[in-house]
């Protein structure tokens, strides 16, 4: 029976390391699922869910040198899971403020007691060297309803003299 | 009364352009029940296009009043022949539809909208409307001319939509 494997590759970013990748694992066996690529930091940044023909050692030797060619590391995990988990947020929180160290440890710290599960996080460092500003955006379920997670907010932004908001995610299924 | 079957997409048909409905009959009544029937038997199915369902022509069903935290709304909704007249304002939203199973995305649509459109019996209605409730209107409607929101799909990301830098020109 056939598996998924997260594969994690991180390196120095450029043009062409998406597609040299995924043709080396299309033309091995290999099934892709969900991937989620990121540039962070100048950095490139992927993790991707692989089924392929073999195992976790065929997959490793079969992605080892494409990686490696391209400055890449790898990293190959085996998972449990599947596609077609989807869950549906249903509450964005969207913080700002003047960068320093602190922010994402109290804010998310305070949304987690008050029920919120985090299901996607992005967050950048914008402005500039003298004057970082830190921007997050996260999205949830929250699972004790969102005025818990308004009234938590609204505290540690205070505390922190940052900008906080909470905004309800209704899909629209038509 | 019966539950259809669903057109899922990458079925060709759902690209189809839906002709105008030109005579408001017993017919026309059956096609609407069963749309209801279908739209209900989907899990918080807000909107329905007979399209969805094979069925080529401008019929839309939409029914909002049972979506959380919606407060302006019209009811249920028989929308046929419907025509957006004016639109204002554009706003991000989370869709998802039952013609393409387990995905979501954020789709940009217009804030307020003002519709025109047939009910049941052929007679022509004007309707001001806004937020969710002209949201799926727009959804809807796309079905008609053979779009769906994936057609219309933005970054997951970036909602702060980030200004553009322009690099200053520095003076002689």
């Amino acid at each position: 029976m056939h598996k998924w494997y997260m594969l994690t590759l991180v390196g120095q970013d450029r043009p062409g390391i998406v597609a040299g990748v995924t043709a080396a694992l299309y033309e091995g066996g290999c099934h892709l699922g969900e991937a989620s690529m990121m540039r962070l930091g100048a950095n490139f940044t992927i993790m991707l869910m692989v089924r392929p023909d073999g195992d976790l050692r065929s997959l490793t030797q079969l992605v080892a040198p494409v990686a490696e060619s391209m400055g890449l590391h790898c990293h190959v995990d085996a998972i449990e899971g599947d596609l077609h988990q989807h869950v549906l947020p249903d509450v964005r929180v969207t913080v700002c403020g003047a960068d320093r160290p602190g922010i994402v440890a109290t804010v998310t710290g305070a949304l987690a007691e008050a029920g919120l599960n985090i299901l996607d996080l992005e967050s950048d460092v914008a402005g500039t060297d003298q004057k970082p500003i830190y921007i997050m955006q996260i999205e949830g379920v929250a699972r004790e309803g969102a005025e818990a997670l308004e009234s938590a907010l609204r505290i540690v932004a205070q505390a922190q003299g940052i900008e906080a908001k909470l905004s309800a995610i209704d899909t629209l299924i038509g | 009364m019966a539950v259809l079957e669903i057109l899922t997409y990458p079925d060709e048909r759902l690209k189809r352009l839906s002709r105008p409905v030109e005579v408001f009959d017993e017919a026309l009544d059956g096609t609407l029940c069963d749309l209801e029937q279908t739209r209900r038997a989907g899990p918080g199915t807000v909107g329905i296009a007979a399209p969805q369902v094979g069925c080529f022509q401008r019929i839309v069903i939409v029914d909002v009043s049972g979506a959380r935290k919606v407060s302006r709304h019209h009811g249920h909704l028989v929308l046929i022949n419907p025509e957006i007249i004016h639109w204002e304002g554009l706003a991000v939203g989370r869709e998802g539809c039952l013609s393409v199973p387990d995905y979501t995305g954020n789709v940009v649509r217009a804030e307020r909208i003002t519709l025109e459109a047939a009910d049941a019996r052929g007679l022509r209605q004007r309707y001001e409307m806004d937020g969710y409730e002209a949201r799926a209107v727009q959804h809807e409607i796309d079905h008609l001319d053979g779009l769906l929101f994936i057609d219309r799909l933005v970054s997951r990301r970036n909602d702060l939509f980030r200004r553009k830098v322009y690099q200053q020109v520095p003076e002689q």
